[in-house]
């Protein structure tokens, strides 16, 4: 028990002294903290002030424009043609011409020419003052007044809440489900990251000859258990670092460019919007109005819950899969070699992150079931269904996926210790299959 | 009667597609040298790794100090392997007292034992360098050091000396038999004949995962004697011949006009007085002494002479 200490002692430090490690541990937190600026900075330089030419065919129906202009949009007339405005608008301060057509009212569309693309937002505004004006106008027609027209307007939303045997009332969103996808993704990563670290350490081990050094003196499996813990202490070390650190940064960053009232409880809505805006990136459809106000969103979330299976999932599935990884490392003599036994390894997990986008939609389907009971996929998986909710007649199923995770890498790690017991002492071999079966007997 | 302090009882391993050992017992004493040699695939290093406890044999015993060997006599045993090596990255006096503390040193014990031998060997100075920066006869002199470091009753040494330059084979040489002298066992095991003649007191053979020959190495070069004399003359090598008797001239070289000839005794009552008495009185004997074998003869007999009995066994 000692040595297996010893080994993990190794394992850690001598990854932590790394330049690369300390590189990655400054250089990780810039990057994130860089792109949450980023995001927030361009949120901001977005809306920059817009000049508007406005072109209208239908003058003065629409002339209502020019006294709704503000400093960050400006509507501006000039009795010019659409071609000749195009002229203008690179030899003058306009930076988009609005084109009202004469067949707007039944047509229902304009046009916006610009050079830089106008911010969503400023979209929203001018969709929103040219659809006033068009609402005016119809009321007018049907003889409508305003007051009744609010009275009859209707914003309906549908809002989803699973109601609980025990009487508790809890919202399911797809906004939750993105909590969960953006931990199921860390849980992907750190797994790939360190399961490939420590492969490449039994491989390192391997070549430079000194494996039988060690094994002389530990068993094997201790020898691989203390690569797996010390790695994955690194692992965790690396999070921590990465966490404090960016938080520190964009504290100072904030406190010092913008001049933002910040507190750490902030701080996971704006990762939380960082991640909504990539999500809008993927999905246009979802525009601006349409942002769930995080701080909502964060109080939604069963946190405690969360963040206890994201520890669970996060170990169970990092040592799941590098008992597999070191057992690839032991069975071949360097690293291209791995090729063939790595696709069966990373397929699964592949297919953990794809999916999960899928289960987002769907989170009681059968696919969400399935994929969060396999082990192998259920690290992943079962981040996005806790994040939505899940239901009390649904526990067993989060039982049934712990008990089978640890069942299977408890299992995985014996299958693999036999494999790595073997594979360590055979030099100059390249493994196959059949070879791998046959190390399991001998 | 010296004491055994490891002893191999019946020890049997297959593996999937071969038998690496088929029953093998060996009795490695005490405060000796024990030369374990055979030819490639033999079983040399599938013993070993037994003895280290890398593997299991299917059957048999392995006793260490008189008992059931037990993991924690990994911390008693020392060992070498052929395939050696260092972590690359790691500096030199983290690793070795890294590797010396997983055979069960203290901190504090392992890093005076290491100032002794960083100092013996005068390489303090590679302390803090990593492994990579050293050439391969540094790196062998450290992992030298970390086999030995814990000061354990049994050394395993497989193959030491290859990849040693000259000088650095004579210093392990002469660091070996002072380790032997301060009361460790040793066994050693080698495909170079030479080294085993100039270190060993006792050897055994395995060829085709069976040991064919043990025993001390007076007792076989007893065992091997072919009753072979050379003998160093002056005279005619005609007359020599004439007067030979029943016994067979081997061959003969001239030099500095002296004949130098082996002769083989005549198996019918020949004693080397017979020959001498026959030759004496036409050529003058300068020199006379037998023909002792060389380990590598040896070798090749038995190994010869066994794979030979297989076939017939077969």
């Amino acid at each position: 028990m000692n040595k297996i200490i010893l080994i993990i002692e190794r394992e850690y430090l001598t990854r932590v002294k790394k330049t690369s490690f300390i590189v990655m541990s400054i250089l990780g937190p810039l990057l994130i903290a860089g792109l949450m600026l980023l995001v927030i900075w361009m949120g901001m330089a977005e809306n920059q002030n817009q000049k508007l030419l406005v072109i209208d065919d239908l003058y003065p129906t629409f002339s209502g424009l020019k006294n709704k202009s503000t400093d960050l949009v400006q509507f501006d007339y000039q009795d010019i043609s659409l071609d000749d405005a195009k002229k203008l608008l690179y030899n003058s301060d306009y930076t988009a011409i609005l084109h009202i057509p004469s067949n707007i009212t039944f047509g229902k569309t304009a046009q916006l020419f610009f050079d830089k693309q106008p911010s969503v937002v400023i979209h929203r505004i001018i969709e929103r003052r040219i659809e006033g004006i068009l609402e005016t106008i119809n009321l007018k027609q049907y003889n409508i007044s305003r007051e009744d027209f609010y009275n009859v307007k209707i914003d309906f939303r549908l809002h989803t809440i699973r109601y609980k045997e025990s009487g508790e009332e809890e919202e399911v969103s797809k906004e939750k489900g993105f909590v969960g996808f953006a931990f199921g993704l860390m849980i992907f990563m750190f797994i790939f990251l360190y399961g490939v670290q420590v492969m490449r350490g039994v491989i390192e081990e391997k070549t430079s000859r000194i494996v039988e050094v060690i094994i002389s003196s530990v068993k094997p499996f201790q020898l691989m258990m203390g690569k797996i813990i010390g790695i994955a202490l690194v692992g965790l070390t690396q999070f921590a670092i990465w966490i404090v650190l960016t938080v520190g940064i964009v504290l100072v960053v904030q406190s010092v460019f913008f001049d933002m009232n910040f507190d750490p409880a902030n701080l996971d809505n704006m990762q939380m919007t960082t991640e909504m805006a990539k999500q809008m990136e993927t999905e246009k459809s979802i525009s601006t109005k349409d942002i769930i106000d995080p701080n909502n969103l964060i109080s939604r979330i069963n946190w405690p819950l969360m963040l206890g299976m994201f520890l669970f999932y996060f170990l169970g599935g990092y040592l799941l899969y590098s008992a597999m990884f070191a057992a690839v490392g032991a069975a071949v003599d360097n690293e291209t070699d791995t090729q063939q036994f790595m696709i069966p390894i990373t397929m699964p997990l592949i297919i953990a992150y794809t999916m999960s986008i899928f289960v987002m939609q769907n989170p009681d389907g059968p696919a969400a079931f399935w994929l969060s009971i396999i082990p192998f996929t259920s690290p992943v998986i079962m981040m996005v269904r806790v994040a939505m909710g899940i239901s009390a007649s649904a526990i067993w199923e989060l039982v049934l996926s712990m008990v089978l995770l640890v069942g299977t890498f408890i299992f995985m790690t014996w299958l693999a210790g036999k494999i790595y017991k073997v594979g360590i002492l055979m030099y100059g071999k390249k493994a196959s299959y059949r070879e791998l079966w046959k190390w399991l007997f001998y | 009667m010296p004491e055994v302090l490891l002893r191999t009882e019946n020890i049997t391993k297959q593996y999937s597609n071969h038998l690496a050992l088929d029953g093998v017992s060996i009795a490695v004493q005490e405060q000796r040298i024990f030369g374990l040699l055979g030819p490639n695939g033999a079983g040399k290093t599938s013993l070993i790794r037994i003895i280290n406890q890398i593997t299991a044999p299917d059957s048999g015993n392995i006793l260490f100090e008189g008992r059931v060997l037990k993991p924690d006599d990994v911390e008693k045993i020392g060992y070498l392997p052929e395939e050696r090596g260092l972590y690359k990255k790691m500096k030199v006096g983290e690793q070795t007292l890294y590797l010396a503390r997983l055979k069960g040193l203290s901190r504090s014990v392992a890093l005076e034992r290491l100032k002794y031998w960083f100092e013996k060997f005068e390489i303090q100075s590679w302390w803090n360098k990593k492994v990579e920066e050293l050439s391969k006869g540094m790196q062998q002199k450290i992992q030298f050091i970390t086999t030995v470091l814990h000061e354990p009753k049994l050394l395993i040494f497989d193959e030491p000396f290859t990849g040693f330059d000259p000088i650095n084979t004579e210093l392990i040489k002469k660091e070996i038999l002072e380790l032997k002298e301060k009361g460790t066992t040793i066994i050693f095991s080698t495909h170079n004949m030479e080294s085993v003649e100039e270190l060993c007191d006792d050897i055994a053979l395995i060829n085709n995962s069976k040991l064919i020959l043990e025993g001390s190495m007076q007792d076989i070069n007893k065992s091997f004697r072919t009753n072979t004399y050379e003998l160093v003359f002056n005279g005619s090598l005609d007359a020599f011949k004439q007067h030979l008797n029943e016994n067979e001239l081997i061959d003969a070289t001239e030099s500095n006009g002296s004949i130098r000839a082996r002769v083989k005794l005549g198996d019918k009552d020949g004693s080397l007085n017979k020959l001498l008495t026959g030759v004496l009185p036409v050529v003058e004997i300068r020199a006379c002494n037998e023909v002792i074998p060389r380990m590598r003869e040896i070798f090749i007999r038995a190994v010869g002479e066994s794979s030979g009995k297989d076939k017939i066994d077969e």
